[in-house]
């Protein structure tokens, strides 16, 4: 029994060895994700700043100028007066000056004080249909605004709020950052474990290593344990990204989020190994990995699309991504401060993926030496 | 005129010196061969006579012409085959071939004339729809050569294309190098098997970026000073730290079912007679044996220290 | 002479598909042995190797190394051999060391022990101002000469060697070869699969095989003059030429 946790370790610190060597591979694996992070989630912000807006205020009243006001004040709009012919406001949107029109009726003020309906027109440019959506809401919610200032609330028999919860501000950074963590820590993981086989395999040194006693089992095992730690780290350095430059609330348990990221780590490097079993060459191993962690995390995870709105079908597919499981567990302790036990389900999932990958890993491996 | 002029060619690669100042000149016609262990320089001095590399110092002429100020028109009659198999592996024979065909601009009318030539030198005919990955490693080799020749160079370089070829397909791909030469071309090629060296017209033997002896193989082996001979006994090793007390023993070598000896002077059967006696009957038998080019090689390397 | 048998097999075979890469091969090294196995890129050299290593199950025949069944006792094998192959077998991103500790942890050794070897290896093959170099910058005979230690490291008394001595300079060659006399002087036994006539003669014995199957055996001289040539090249040319011109059809 010692001696087979020698050979572990033997494999385990050589491992180590090319890890540290490689200082060029090392930077890459610190920086990609450091940078990926930061691109995609600037890039991936669903907020938008600043929009032309073009006012048509004909009613020249100091209430007008309230609401006026209330749009200039936000940092959403970015405001300007139009004074040419209503019949030309299609060239607003045509050369791109403005995307929403806003109009003020002649009689706001009046019909404003009689508490009836006031009807201001925002025409937006709907080319862009998710822009145009979230224009919207923001109309909507600065007028909303505007009601409650002026005390127009109490006229109207009901009052329709929606209440988001656990990401109050609708900010989107908190929303895509733990995806994020979810793509980078599996495409890092799996493209790192993925080439050691194969390299072993293009250089020749696993047939000398196989020659001695080591063990199949025992070299997947210790080609695993040093690149769980390195991708722990890596992980460890997207969260404090994602707290300190995303602001992202860490509302549950710190530890129990570290735990099942390493499960998650470990059910991603077994699917690298997995594939380095069957990958003849350190190049066609990477572009496995590329293709069976980058699109399936981005498409069928939840990250981007809910998973909900996707055909049937594809909801079948969503359950062999790792990602879809990850996603429940790190929103879940972030945003909601979920506990292990309503995790229970998503955990164990990945659990049982790790070992079943890690066993087909093995397996292909030992057979693979017979040919 | 030369085909090919080197004069004093240093080349450095950052502190280490890869080929110490040689001269060398290949004639016109010549099969003409290097040869050398691995790291002796001989890539470093293909490259530099193909215009891939520029020399550090000194000169190279290919054909009349310095290789820093006629690249393109070196390049036009020259053919290079380098040591790392450089065709593309998922187009077949006659794909590769045609796309060297193309970039040398090979005239349409001589293209198919060429092709079956090369094709018939090679005996690669049978096989020009496979894809060149599945080709055996001599018939790899055989297929790069061709592409190589297919715009008619007037120079052909090859680097160790015989490398990891097993004997037949080395025997075969000679064979072809000789037909080349015998058409008229000139041929420069490297190796690092001692025993390739009796293939060449010429050769120089290159150790640690110096030459270390240049003729053709006959007249190396003949200035060859020692008589060698081969001799068979009982224990081999006994018999080895006998002869190597012997004033007479120059060098001796252990083969696998024989002891290389060779004598500062030709040992008469007297010497022989006693030897035997005194070995206790462990002697048994003496055949004089011709060096090997290996043989001059170290001969020549224990001259130098 | 009553000697002991290392490595033995009969009719040992094995087909992948239809395809017979090892055809009823038999044969005995002895212990102290040099022997040598010839043969083109396709022969079947590599797939007999593979089966005397415990990396493969033959088809059919009995065989066994360092009198271990090569079908039953591959684990018992592994610990018993040495394998070396001079392009490959060393790790050339790690230093010379590094390469030592590894191969000597995975054949389980102690830490003492391999500190030992190690010392024992430096002084031996010339490591000292190698040992913090990475092993991509040794010299070619260096390497060479650390391959085989890494795989003599425990101890086996059976090593198998894959072109040992292939693009090294004769000097480092013929100190090479000298090395492996002194190591079947102890009692090994050497395995040699190459396909470099030259490396051929320094064997005690060769065989040369063809299409999975040995077509000649006996030590070189017999070879050459039973088949009245000059060279071990000419007499495996003579024998496997005849017959066709490339192993690829």
């Amino acid at each position: 029994m010692k001696k087979r946790h020698n050979r572990i370790f033997a494999v385990v610190r050589k491992e180590y060895l090319h890890i540290i060597h490689d200082y060029r591979t090392l930077f890459i694996v610190f920086l990609m994700p450091v940078a990926q992070l930061i691109i995609f989630g600037y890039a991936l912000n669903m907020e938008i700043q600043r929009v032309d807006m073009a006012v048509i205020d004909r009613a020249r009243s100091p209430k007008a100028q309230k609401l006026i006001e209330e749009f200039g004040g936000s940092s959403y709009f970015n405001l300007f007066y139009y004074d040419g012919r209503y019949a030309d406001i299609e060239t607003l949107f045509k050369t791109r000056r403005a995307k929403v029109i806003m109009t003020i009726p002649r009689d706001f003020d009046r019909r404003l004080l009689r508490r009836s309906m006031v009807p201001v027109q925002f025409l937006i440019d709907a080319s862009d249909a998710n822009a145009a959506t979230l224009i919207r809401n923001y109309c909507n919610q600065i007028i909303t605004n505007f009601n409650l200032k002026t005390g127009n609330r109490t006229a109207l028999p009901f009052d329709l709020r929606r209440t988001i919860y656990f990401n109050p501000n609708m900010k989107s950074a908190y929303f895509f950052v733990p995806g994020l963590i979810a793509l980078i820590l599996i495409m890092i993981s799996a493209l790192l474990t993925s080439v050691t086989i194969a390299r072993e395999k293009e250089t020749g040194t696993m047939e000398q290593i196989l020659v001695s006693p080591v063990r199949p089992r025992e070299i997947i095992i210790g080609k695993v344990l040093p690149y769980i730690l390195l991708s722990f780290m890596d992980g460890a350095v997207i969260l404090a990204i994602a707290k300190f430059v995303f602001q992202v609330p860490f509302t549950g348990s710190l530890l129990l989020l570290i735990l099942l990221s390493v499960l998650y780590i470990i059910t991603a490097l077994s699917m690298g190994l997995m594939i380095s079993t069957v990958a003849p060459t350190q190049q066609v191993a990477m572009m496995m990995a590329l293709t069976a962690t980058l699109l399936p995390t981005i498409m069928l995870s939840g990250l981007i699309f809910p998973i909900a709105s996707m055909p049937e079908i594809l909801q079948y597919f969503t359950y062999i991504v790792p990602a879809r499981f990850y996603l429940l567990i790190v929103r879940g302790i972030l945003l909601k401060g979920s506990g292990f036990v309503q995790l229970l389900a998503p955990s164990a999932i990945l659990a049982f993926m790790s070992f079943f990958l890690l066993n087909v890993a093995v397996r292909k491996f030992s057979l693979n030496l017979e040919k | 005129m030369n085909a090919i002029k080197i004069t004093n060619f240093h080349k450095n690669y950052n502190s280490v010196e890869a080929v110490k100042g040689i001269d060398l000149a290949v004639n016109s016609g010549e099969l003409f061969g290097i040869i050398g262990p691995d790291g002796a320089g001989k890539t470093t001095l293909t490259r530099a006579v193909c215009t891939l590399l520029v020399p550090d110092d000194g000169t190279i002429f290919v054909d009349g012409k310095d290789v820093v100020q006629n690249v393109a028109r070196i390049r036009a009659i020259l053919g290079y085959m380098p040591q790392r198999f450089s065709l593309y592996p998922d187009l077949s024979v006659e794909q590769n071939l045609r796309f060297f065909a193309d970039l040398f601009q090979v005239p349409a009318q001589e293209r198919e004339e060429r092709l079956a030539k090369l094709f018939r030198f090679s005996r690669l005919e049978p096989f020009k729809k496979r894809k060149a990955e599945a080709l055996s490693g001599g018939m790899k080799q055989k297929l790069a050569l061709s592409c190589a020749l297919i715009h008619t160079p007037k120079i052909l370089v090859l680097d160790e294309p015989t490398l990891g070829v097993d004997p037949l397909s080395r025997q075969e791909f000679w064979q072809i190098l000789h037909k080349i030469r015998d058409e008229g071309s000139t041929i420069l090629v490297t190796t690092s098997y001692m025993d390739e060296a009796e293939q060449c017209d010429r050769v120089a033997l290159f150790f640690k970026g110096e030459i270390v002896g240049l003729d053709t193989p006959e007249n190396l082996k003949n200035h060859y000073p020692f008589p060698i001979y081969k001799i068979y006994g009982g224990d081999l090793r006994g018999l080895k730290s006998f002869f190597d007390t012997l004033n007479t023993v120059h060098t001796s070598q252990l083969f696998g079912d024989a002891l290389h000896v060779s004598f500062a002077e030709e040992p008469s059967l007297t010497d022989w007679k006693a030897w035997q006696a005194k070995s206790g009957g462990n002697l048994q038998r003496w055949v004089h044996h011709s060096p090997s080019i290996e043989d001059v090689f170290l001969e020549l390397l224990r001259e130098q220290t | 002479m009553n000697r002991q048998i290392s490595v033995y097999t009969d009719q040992l075979t094995r087909r992948f598909g239809k395809f017979v890469a090892v055809d009823g091969v038999s044969i005995s090294v002895y212990r102290g042995e040099i022997f040598g196995f010839l043969g083109a890129n396709g022969a079947g050299k590599t797939t007999l190797i593979r089966m005397l290593c415990g990396l493969l199950k033959p088809s059919g025949g009995e065989g066994s190394v360092a009198g271990f069944d090569i079908k039953e006792k591959s684990e018992q094998i592994k610990k018993r051999i040495g394998y070396m192959s001079q392009r490959f077998s060393l790790y050339a991103d790690l230093t010379v060391t590094e390469n030592i500790h590894f191969y000597g942890a995975i054949y389980g050794l102690a830490k003492e022990e391999i500190r030992q070897r190690e010392e024992e290896l430096v002084s031996q093959v010339g490591l000292d101002p190698y040992m913090n170099q990475m092993t991509k910058d040794l010299p070619l005979g260096i390497k060479q000469r650390l391959a085989l230690g890494c795989a003599m490291l425990h101890n086996p008394p059976i090593l198998f060697l894959d072109e040992p001595t292939s693009g090294v300079d004769p000097q480092a060659r013929r100190g090479f070869w000298n090395l492996l006399y002194e190591t079947v002087q102890t009692g090994k036994t050497i395995f040699v699969t190459t396909h470099y006539m030259d490396e051929a003669e320094y064997c005690h014995r060769v065989s040369i095989m063809d299409q999975g199957k040995i077509i000649e055996m006996g030590s070189p001289s017999q070879l050459k003059e039973s088949h009245k040539k000059s060279t071990i090249q000419d007499v495996f040319i003579a024998l496997v030429g005849g017959e066709k011109t490339d192993q690829k059809e």
